[in-house]
C-alpha cells in the first residue's frame, strides 16, 4: 500500500522479517516459542532424523497442559499414552536444555495462562505455539498465533517460520457494558455476527473503549477466541492497564532495561489515519450475555433470544440441520431453561483469577444444584493459590463445589474429564464442536458467570437474575 | 518428513458436503497421544466413520464403497478449529493428497501445504458442478495439474483456476520442505539476532 501509515501489526510484524520471498511468504523471527506435550513430540523426533539441534533453547518455554489429569496430580499417570507424551516433553526438553514446567512444577499450567503471569510475554514479540489458542497473548500487543507440528520444528531449529503477511482487520466496540456482560460475552458477540469464518486470512487489532477499559485478563479471554472468527490472531495496542500487569513480573525486564522497553512499547499503536483491509465497529450497548446453541462458536446468541430459523441464515442449511441435531435443540427453541448436566470453568480462555471470581459472586450464599456435575480448573498453580488466598476456596467449598488441579482439562478432554454422550455441559472454554469435551457431548459455550448460574439453579438460567 | 511430490493427480473423489468441518472431527483429541507420526488414518474422521462400539457408521461416506480416490471435496470453511498437523497427517495417512473447498481455514491449509496434501480452493459454484458430478457418476474422473494451476472434471472438461504462491508451488513440485530452506539460511538468521529488541 501507498499508505506509509502503519497499524499496529505492520510494526511488529515488519520488524521481524528476516527475509522476504519472492511470491512467496515472509520469514519472520520469532522471540518466545511454547511448546507442550501434545504437539511437539513429533517435531523433535523430525529434528532428530534430520540431524540438526535446537538454534537457540532459551527462547523456548515447555510445559504440561493438555493431557494431565486433574486430581492427584502427585501420583503417577494412569494413562499409558499420556504418560508417554509427559515423559518425552521430560526427555526432549532436558536434552536441549529447554525450560520446562511439568506437572507438579509450581509454575505448572495451562501455556496461555503460564507464559503471561510469569512475563515472559510481551509487546512487541511475535510468539507462536503448537496450539492455535496462542492468539492469547495478543491481549499485549505481541503478534501470536497458533502452528503446525512442522513449524514447531521450524521454530526449534531456526527460530523461524515462513507465513504469508496476513490481511489487516479491525474490530472496535465502544460504549458502556451492561450488567453481567463480560469480555467472553464481548468475543461471543462478535463472532456470532462476523461468523466462524468471518476473519480467515486476517489479522485482527481490538480497538475501542470497551478493550481500553478491559483489564488484562479481559483481553486475553478476548484475544484468545480469535481463532474462532478464523483469524491468524488478534491483538490490543500497549497500554497502562498492560505495562502494570507485566511490571515486576519473573520474566519482566528490570531497572534500566524496563525503562528502555516501556519506551518501545509506548509505540506500539496503529498510527492515526492507518488503513485496514477490513473494518467493523459494534455497539457495547447491544450485547447481552451470550450463549452458544450449536456446533461452532459462531452460533452464538443473547441469552433472552431463540434459536434461529434455518431460512433465516445465509447457507448452509444441511449442516444448520444438523449442528441443531447433534445438539437435541430445536428453531425457536428458548435458550433460558435449557437441561444442564455439566459445568466446566476454567481453559486459557476463562481460567484466570478473574474468573473464579466472577464465578463466586454468583455461586456465594448459594448451593451446587444436584443434577450438575462441576469441574472447576484453574488455569496454573499461581491462579489455584490466589483462589485459595483470597477466599473464593471458601466460598466454593460452602457451596458444594470442589476445586480442581490445573490443566487443559475438559476443553478438549484428552484427560478424564470428559462430558458423556449426549449430556450438556455450559462450559466457560472457545469450542463447542461436536465431540470436542468427548464423544457425543454437547457443550454450551458462555462466561463464568453464566456457567455459574447453570451451577447454581441446574438450568440454563440468566446471570442478570442472580446479580 | 519427506512427503509425495505433487504433479498430475488424475483421481475420484470422495464427497463431503458439509461445511465448517473442523480438526476435531477430522482427528478426535483423544487420538493425539502418540509421540510418532504413525497410523492417524485409521482414526480419519473417526466418530463420524465408527460408532462408540468401534463398528462403522454406514451412513459416512468413507465407509461407503463407491465412493473412493485420492481428492477430498469439502463445504466450506474446511479445517477450522486447532492447529493440530495430525488433522492433515491423518488424511494424508489415510491416502488422500489433495483436499478441494471452497475456502480453508488459515493454519489447516499451512500445515497441509508443509506435509505435502495441496488444498485446492475453487469458487462456490465450481464446488457445486463437482458435487453434482460425483453425485451423479461416483466415478468421475477429477484432474489437478499443479504445473497448470487448474481443476479439471474430466467428462465434461470444465475447469477452473486455482491460486498458490509460487514458493510453495516449487516446494511440493520438488517435495521440498520450509525447514531445509531455513536451515540453509541460518547465518542471515544468527545476524538478525544481533539487531533483535528481545
Amino acid at each position: 500500500m501507498s499508505n506509509s501509515l502503519s497499524t499496529l501489526f505492520d510494526k511488529v510484524w515488519d520488524a521481524h522479517v528476516v527475509r522476504k520471498i519472492e511470491d512467496g511468504p515472509d520469514v519472520l523471527f520469532i522471540d518466545r516459542h511454547f511448546i507442550h506435550e501434545v504437539t511437539s513430540p513429533v517435531a523433535f523426533l523430525g529434528m532428530e532424523s534430520r540431524g540438526v539441534k535446537v538454534l537457540f533453547p532459551e527462547r523456548t518455554f515447555a510445559t504440561a497442559d493438555h493431557n494431565t489429569p486433574t486430581i492427584n496430580q502427585h501420583l503417577p499417570v494412569k494413562d499409558a499414552l499420556s504418560a508417554n507424551q509427559l515423559d518425552a516433553l521430560e526427555r526432549n526438553t532436558a536434552k536441549y536444555g529447554i525450560s520446562h514446567w511439568g506437572l507438579g512444577n509450581p509454575k505448572n499450567g495451562i501455556v496461555h495462562v503460564v507464559g503471561p503471569e510469569n512475563g515472559i510475554t510481551q509487546p512487541g514479540m511475535t510468539i507462536v505455539c503448537g496450539d492455535s489458542h496462542t492468539s492469547t497473548h495478543g491481549a499485549f500487543g505481541a503478534i501470536a498465533f497458533g502452528i503446525g507440528t512442522s513449524e514447531v520444528e521450524m521454530v526449534l531449529s531456526s527460530q523461524c517460520i515462513m507465513q504469508p503477511k496476513p490481511k489487516k482487520m479491525r474490530i472496535s466496540v465502544n460504549g458502556m457494558l451492561s450488567k453481567a456482560v463480560t469480555p467472553k460475552d464481548v468475543i461471543l458477540y462478535i463472532i456470532a455476527k462476523i461468523s466462524a469464518s468471518g476473519a480467515t486470512g486476517y489479522f485482527v487489532e481490538y480497538a475501542g473503549d470497551v478493550f481500553e477499559n478491559m483489564s488484562m485478563e479481559g483481553r486475553m479471554t478476548v484475544c484468545n477466541m480469535s481463532i474462532e472468527m478464523g483469524a491468524r490472531g488478534g491483538m490490543i495496542a500497549p497500554d497502562e492497564t498492560t505495562f502494570n500487569y507485566i511490571n515486576g513480573r519473573e520474566k519482566a525486564p528490570k531497572g534500566e532495561a524496563w525503562d528502555k522497553a516501556l519506551a518501545y512499547w509506548q509505540t506500539l499503536k496503529t498510527d492515526e489515519g492507518a488503513t485496514f483491509d477490513k473494518e467493523y465497529t459494534f455497539s457495547a450497548a447491544d450485547i447481552e450475555p451470550m450463549i452458544t446453541y450449536g456446533t461452532n462458536p459462531g452460533m452464538g446468541l443473547g441469552i433472552s433470544q431463540h434459536i434461529p430459523k434455518a431460512f433465516d441464515l445465509e447457507g448452509g442449511v444441511s449442516s444448520y440441520e444438523k449442528a441443531l441435531s447433534y445438539m437435541g435443540f430445536h428453531e425457536e427453541d428458548a435458550m433460558i431453561g435449557k437441561p444442564v448436566d455439566y459445568v466446566f470453568i476454567g481453559s486459557c480462555t476463562n481460567g484466570r483469577i478473574e474468573d473464579f471470581r466472577a464465578f463466586a459472586s454468583i455461586v456465594k450464599g448459594r448451593k451446587k444444584a444436584d443434577n450438575v456435575t462441576a469441574w472447576i480448573v484453574p488455569g496454573s498453580h499461581i491462579v489455584e493459590q490466589q483462589i485459595k488466598e483470597e477466599g473464593i476456596l471458601d466460598i466454593l467449598t460452602e457451596a458444594g463445589f470442589e476445586l480442581r488441579q490445573p490443566g487443559c482439562s475438559a476443553c478438549l478432554a484428552m484427560n478424564d474429564d470428559k462430558v458423556p454422550k449426549g449430556k450438556y455441559a455450559v462450559s466457560t472454554s472457545n469450542r463447542n464442536f461436536e465431540g470436542r469435551q468427548g464423544p457425543g457431548a454437547r457443550t454450551l459455550l458462555a462466561s463464568p458467570l453464566m456457567a455459574a448460574a447453570a451451577a447454581v439453579t441446574g438450568v440454563v438460567t440468566d446471570p442478570r437474575e442472580l446479580i | 518428513m519427506a512427503y509425495d511430490k505433487f504433479t498430475v493427480l488424475t483421481s475420484t473423489a470422495v464427497p463431503l458436503p458439509i461445511e465448517n468441518v473442523d480438526t476435531d472431527q477430522i482427528i478426535p483429541a483423544r487420538f493425539l497421544k502418540a509421540t510418532e507420526r504413525k497410523s492417524f488414518g485409521d482414526n480419519l474422521f473417526r466418530d463420524w466413520r465408527y460408532n462408540a462400539d468401534d463398528s462403522p457408521k454406514q451412513d459416512f461416506v468413507l465407509n461407503n464403497p463407491i465412493y473412493t480416490g485420492k481428492i477430498l471435496v469439502a463445504g466450506k470453511n474446511f479445517g477450522s478449529g486447532s492447529s493440530r498437523e495430525h488433522a492433515a497427517w491423518a488424511l494424508y495417512d489415510y491416502g488422500f493428497r489433495c483436499v478441494v473447498s471452497s475456502f480453508f481455514a488459515d493454519i489447516f491449509k499451512g500445515n497441509s501445504l508443509n506435509i505435502g496434501l495441496l488444498p485446492v480452493t475453487v469458487s462456490p459454484e465450481f464446488l457445486d458442478k463437482i458435487f453434482t458430478a460425483i453425485e451423479a457418476d461416483p466415478n468421475t474422473q477429477i484432474e489437478v495439474s499443479l504445473p497448470e494451476q487448474t481443476i479439471t472434471i474430466l467428462a465434461t472438461g470444465e475447469l477452473e483456476p486455482f491460486v498458490i504462491n509460487g514458493y510453495k508451488k516449487h516446494n511440493m513440485l520438488n517435495g521440498f520442505d520450509d525447514i531445509d530452506y531455513l536451515q540453509a539460511m541460518k547465518a542471515e538468521i544468527q545476524q538478525f539476532v544481533e539487531t533483535s529488541v528481545y
